[in-house]
């Protein structure tokens, strides 16, 4: 089988199409670059609708957590910590078994136990938590100036928010934020790892690395060929952020633009 | 457990729980958290000197050295989460058969990779294949726990590497006007002020390797998440005394009380240690305390 017949069947297995069965003997390179990166597909979606979803979530909840008042600071302040301070691995297992549990009873709740929408929510939540911690600093550094001067030409409430707070935090945020952004898309590939099961062998990137190195023997392929599928997401990620970094600072002088430093994390 | 334990079926709730808490299998769970903070407690330490070690490297006038230290922490680093995990423990274990095999075996005639499959003479098998169970749950662990120490390690040597850095200019140079040698500052001077620097990045660190030992159950451990899937899952009359439903819910709802716990008592403390060692330094927070101290 030519690479590219190879390329054919297998470039959409994780999400069912193509070829059914996966390899099972004589692993060829391309074999494996293909299914992994077809994997990548499901690392891909989970990273971007979380990080959207989670954005706005975020946003709530940090300006929640910066609120004076008791009862809507000390909710924001509990759902962050909730998810912050447990092992993400962990929240997968026991969301997974909590919506199997409501499966029970409740038959709405199928699609639940699937990766697509549970894992998706657990992820929602988590990058939600986080990235309201970095909004929350964020708002708490945005110059006393920028804010008297809103007061003074009597801006207030949601047009203050809209126009000066909002701005001003994102653009803080945002080096912080990337970072967030990135090992998000790490954290992904926890997911078939964790309760939520692969059905009928469509995993991400992860799985079918770990697929590989299972039938094989052999780790020195198939990691650093995942490896090689993450460095390039990361690189993209870099790009886009990096655009919408240059944006949000375009009204400041180039050497005040904060840069974006790369700080990998390990595990959330 | 408990003398009423006899015959479970009989039991009111309370009674039974106390009963079905207490199991032999039960005390399994119990200690795989206690394998849990045994990690906990070997690996800080082993991943703070490796650490140390990587960030002395990188800091080294000496080209290779540095050289080292440096791409010890940009490749560690660099490469995403649990991939790093399940790629270390099995190229461990295939480099300590090898190194075995090539020192016990030099005979042996036949290729290691011999398709897909890695063999090494049966004298070089890590543990050996007769030894006793215990032996190969240990010889796991440990394999985890060096794993664990050299990710972690990576991350605290850059860490202490930009702590070194943070250490005031004018301090060294004070050390050397009074004469000290390079190696006398550093020992002196350098290492006892750059805990402050370190002291957020290390707690970080910390709260990070905390939430990183459930990834214990992918090295194939039986740790609290094994035990946890096995305990909660549906038990039938027929093959436990004590039946129930699909419990895991709750026992992973335990786990996740038992993580928040330890991560909020280690914040707690970790903001005593910070506290402590502000105290006389030359940075804002030192400043802080300095000012609200009544004259």
């Amino acid at each position: 089988m030519s690479c590219w017949d190879t390329i054919q069947s297998y470039a959409f297995r994780s999400i069912g199409f193509g070829e059914r069965l996966l390899p099972r003997s004589d692993f060829t390179l391309c074999e494996q670059f293909t299914l992994i990166g077809s994997g990548m597909l499901w690392n891909v979606y989970f990273g971007i609708c979380a990080l959207l979803t989670g954005f706005c979530l975020a946003v709530a909840v940090a300006v929640a957590k910066n609120d004076s008042r008791a009862f809507v600071r000390k909710p924001a302040e509990w759902f962050v910590f909730l998810f912050r301070g447990s092992p993400l691995f962990i929240q997968f297992f026991f969301a997974y078994f909590f919506f199997l549990n409501l499966k029970g009873n409740y038959a709405f709740f199928n699609p639940f136990t699937a990766a697509w929408l549970g894992a998706l929510i657990v992820l929602f939540l988590n990058t939600a938590a986080y990235s309201a911690e970095i909004f929350f600093g964020a708002l708490k550094s945005i110059p006393k100036g920028d804010v008297e001067a809103a007061d003074a030409y009597g801006l207030t409430g949601w047009t203050r928010f809209r126009r000066i707070v909002f701005p001003t935090m994102l653009r803080l945020a945002w080096p912080s934020y990337t970072n967030e952004a990135i090992f998000l898309f790490h954290a992904t590939t926890l997911v078939f790892f964790s309760g939520f099961p692969a059905w009928q062998q469509r995993g991400d990137a992860l799985y079918y690395a770990s697929y590989f190195a299972d039938k094989t023997f052999n780790p020195f392929v198939p990691y650093p060929i995942l490896a090689f599928y993450f460095i390039l997401l990361t690189l993209a990620i870099i790009v886009v952020f990096g655009m919408v970094n240059r944006r949000l600072n375009r009204h400041l002088p180039t050497e005040r633009h904060p840069r974006l430093r790369l700080r990998p994390n390990l595990v959330r | 457990m408990f003398a009423f334990c006899q015959d479970p079926s009989e039991l009111e709730t309370l009674r039974w729980l106390a009963c079905y808490l207490t199991t032999g299998v039960h005390f399994s769970f119990y200690f795989s958290f206690i394998k849990v903070l045994g990690i906990l407690a070997v690996t800080a330490p082993v991943a703070l000197a490796f650490g140390f070690l990587g960030a002395m490297a990188a800091r080294s006038r000496f080209i290779p050295f540095s050289a080292i230290g440096k791409s010890y922490i940009a490749i560690v680093r660099g490469v995403p989460d649990i991939a790093f995990f399940l790629f270390f423990v099995i190229a461990l274990d295939q480099a300590f058969e090898w190194l075995r095999h090539s020192y016990l075996c030099p005979d042996w005639e036949e290729p290691i990779r011999q398709g897909t499959d890695f063999i090494v003479c049966p004298a070089a098998k890590l543990p050996l294949g007769s030894a006793p169970e215990v032996v190969h749950e240990a010889y796991a662990f440990g394999l985890a726990v060096i794993t664990f120490s050299l990710v972690f390690g990576a991350f605290a040597a850059n860490v202490l590497f930009g702590a070194m850095r943070a250490v005031p200019r004018a301090q060294l140079e004070t050390a050397e006007a009074y004469g000290m040698s390079q190696r006398q500052t550093f020992r002196r001077v350098l290492v006892p002020q750059m805990w402050v620097y370190a002291l957020p990045g290390l707690s970080n660190l910390w709260q990070v390797l905390i939430k990183a030992t459930p990834l214990l159950f992918l090295l194939g451990i039986e740790d609290v998440v094994y035990w946890a899937r096995e305990l909660g899952g549906t038990k039938t009359a027929r093959f436990s005394d004590y039946p129930h439903g699909d419990w895991r819910m709750w026992y992973f709802l335990a786990l996740l009380l038992f993580y928040l716990l330890m991560t909020w008592g280690s914040e707690k403390i970790l903001n005593r240690i910070m506290l402590r060692l502000t105290k006389g330094q030359a940075t804002a927070g030192g400043e802080a305390q300095r000012k609200a101290r009544p004259a």
